[in-house]
């Protein structure tokens, strides 16, 4: 069968177990270090806004790739967690006049709560129940947050939602903002990086690989996937708040399909199972529309063939692809180099 | 209107569309059925089939009796180059693999169909002339009547071709067991292609039999064809007439639903049938085997 030869096609697994024990830590502080620095290297305020936007996406990039990189699931609904925790966080603090972290706090949990609700019975089944389980929840999320008036304000929106505060502390400023916002992503990358190399992350890869051949080693499959689906969609509902606290305002359109595809396309161009690439994949894509502002119309197009053209030719996405060429460009050069030092020796 | 004939209306809208439905459904199953995969573009593959109609009869100048049937080819063309294009190279890879690339060609082509038609909504004229069927105090559209034996004539001509003809049966071989089948000389990936032209073919049925009744648009797709996979699990994935019997009763549900609850909330009727079914009985009401597939 053509199946069986599977040659664990997205995992840069392989290539990160070659690197030295302390890699993964020099890694991020490096990251730390660069994404600290990087508001004084900026021109201007505004990059600052599209860094912050950038870092919402990293969150929930960073999330979905454990579900689709480990677990070898799509969820076409991410965009509904992000908006129930943007939603219940906006309009607990916002109408109700709870404290923000209060707010946030319901919010997470309303979030796991439901992805429970929803992951146990589509992730006992086998195919893809989960993906089209999640695209029905994330439509049903959306008509509500539409119709819902009296709650969510309907289409026009829900606006009057107060900045962050935390103990009396107000983060207004866009730069104050983009440390909370970036230290974070920081920190969920280092969990996500541990939950990886863990005695979980390996039986999360042996499921991708074979779900049956994990479950007679005695990984507990189900289990597994539900836990890293309710925690992809933690994920969500932290950059979900985030994102409430800091537009002050929400609305359905954020929080739609086309979100959800937005951010299935970031996983996939950044890399399954990378979570670096996610981290690029969500930079890249935020970037990509501001640089491009004709492509207003086009941008979902462009996703779609992201998309198809990734999976097919480069299902690694883009740092392994990189790491690739530079591989067969340096091989290519050696060879040449000696080539070119036989021909020497026949002149000779 | 009293509420038996209030009900009566119900049932006959909600049949007319879910037939629309079940014919979304039957293109899930028929690829389903071959590849293991779950096809995500089969929602645009309905939308296609009203749009390009609709096009075919104002841009072309196209008579509709040609229009129609032009429509139906021309998707069904489509649905084989999706196949040759975009599934055939990386056939054998993993199901999330296929997955994201029926999602990104739905996007395409949804996109596509934005580009080249804009964002208008159109309607296509009715198959026949003539006004509403009064019958018990509900109203018939003589177009619903198109539907039911379009509908019909297609579930009979598919069992046919499952039933009485060796392409047919060799294509449920392949959804028996794809290795054996090849063993026995069944070329796997003609079938597979055959599937998609097949599925591409009745979705686009279905989506230019309800064009005159419903408006058509760009976006129509994802809605389409995730009410057609709700369809699916609603008669037990993988059994083609299931499927379409899951897709009427849908139908009527989520008339019933807009009637007598809330019209706002009407698309939301299909997804919570459609999640309360994965929990509770994800074989589906018709099906009978376990949905676990190794």
């Amino acid at each position: 069968m053509p199946g069986s030869g599977n040659p664990a096609p997205f995992d840069g697994t392989g290539a990160r177990t070659r690197f030295r024990p302390g890699a993964h830590i020099t890694g991020l502080l490096a990251f730390a270090a660069g994404m600290g620095l990087l508001p004084f290297a900026l021109p201007n305020e505004y990059y600052l806004t599209v860094l912050i936007v950038a870092g919402f996406y990293s969150i929930l990039v960073i999330g979905l790739n454990l579900l689709m990189g480990y677990a070898g699931q799509v969820s076409l609904g991410h965009a509904a967690f992000y908006g129930i925790s943007a939603y219940t966080t906006g309009i607990l603090t916002g109408t109700y006049h709870w404290p923000v972290p209060a707010g946030i706090a319901a919010g997470l949990l309303l979030v796991t709560g439901v992805a429970y609700l929803i992951g146990v019975p589509t992730l006992k089944l086998r195919g893809h129940y989960l993906a089209m389980g999640t695209l029905g929840f994330g439509i049903i999320v959306f008509i509500v947050f539409n119709e819902a008036t009296s709650v969510t304000g309907g289409p026009s929106g829900f606006s009057g939602i107060p900045k962050l505060s935390v103990g009396g502390k107000v983060f207004s400023s866009d730069r104050e903002y983009y440390y909370v916002v970036w230290g974070t992503v920081f920190l969920l990358f280092a969990l996500a990086q541990n939950l990886v190399r863990s005695r979980m992350g390996r039986a999360l890869r042996a499921i991708h690989t074979s779900e049956t051949a994990a479950a007679v080693l005695g990984v507990d499959t189900g289990r597994y996937k539900t836990f890293v689906f309710v925690l992809s969609a933690f994920y969500a509902a932290v950059a979900g708040a985030l994102y409430a606290h800091y537009v002050t305002f929400v609305s359905p359109g954020s929080f739609g399909f086309h979100t959800s595809v937005l951010l299935v396309t970031m996983v996939v161009l950044g890399g399954m199972a990378s979570l670096w690439g996610a981290v690029l994949g969500a930079l890249f894509l935020t970037f990509l529309p501001e640089a491009l502002r004709a492509i207003e119309n086009l941008d979902i197009l462009i996703y779609g063939a992201i998309l198809i053209l990734c999976m097919m030719y480069l299902p690694g996405g883009l740092v392994e692809g990189a790491l690739k060429g530079w591989e067969a460009l340096l091989s290519l050069t050696r060879r040449g180099r000696g080539a070119a030092a036989d021909g020497g020796g026949v002149a000779r | 209107m009293t509420a038996a004939s209030a009900f009566l209306q119900y049932v006959i809208s909600g049949a007319t569309v879910g037939s629309t439905y079940g014919l979304a459904a039957l293109g899930f199953t028929v690829i389903f059925n071959t590849t293991e995969i779950i096809n995500f573009a089969q929602g645009e593959f309905v939308m296609l089939g009203g749009i390009l109609a609709v096009f075919a009869l104002q841009w072309g100048g196209i008579p509709l009796p040609v229009a129609v049937p032009l429509a139906v080819l021309g998707v069904t063309a489509i649905g084989v180059l999706v196949d040759r294009l975009t599934i055939r190279p990386v056939r054998g890879r993993s199901p999330i693999t296929l997955i994201i690339i029926t999602i990104g060609v739905s996007i395409l082509l949804r996109g596509g169909a934005m580009l080249l038609f804009g964002k208008d909504t159109f309607s296509l004229p009715s198959f026949s002339p003539g006004g509403p069927i009064h019958l018990g105090g509900a109203t018939l559209l003589p177009q619903s009547l198109w539907v039911g034996v379009i509908t019909l004539l297609t579930v009979l001509a598919m069992k046919f071709f499952f039933e009485r003809t060796l392409s047919g049966k060799a294509m449920l071989a392949c959804a028996c067991d794809r290795k054996a089948a090849s063993l026995m000389g069944i070329h796997v990936d003609s079938m597979v292609t055959l599937s998609f032209a097949f599925s591409a073919l009745v979705g686009a049925l279905g989506g230019v039999i309800l064009a005159p009744i419903t408006l058509t648009s760009y976006d129509v797709g994802i809605l389409l064809g995730l009410k057609g996979f709700a369809a699916c699990i609603l008669g037990g994935l993988g059994n083609p007439f299931g499927a379409v019997v899951g897709g009427v009763i849908l139908g009527i549900l989520e008339s019933l639903g807009a009637g007598l609850i809330s019209s706002g909330y009407k698309d939301a009727v299909a997804f919570v049938i459609l999640l309360g079914l994965l929990f509770l009985r994800p074989q589906g009401l018709l099906g009978a085997s376990s949905s676990e597939r190794v």
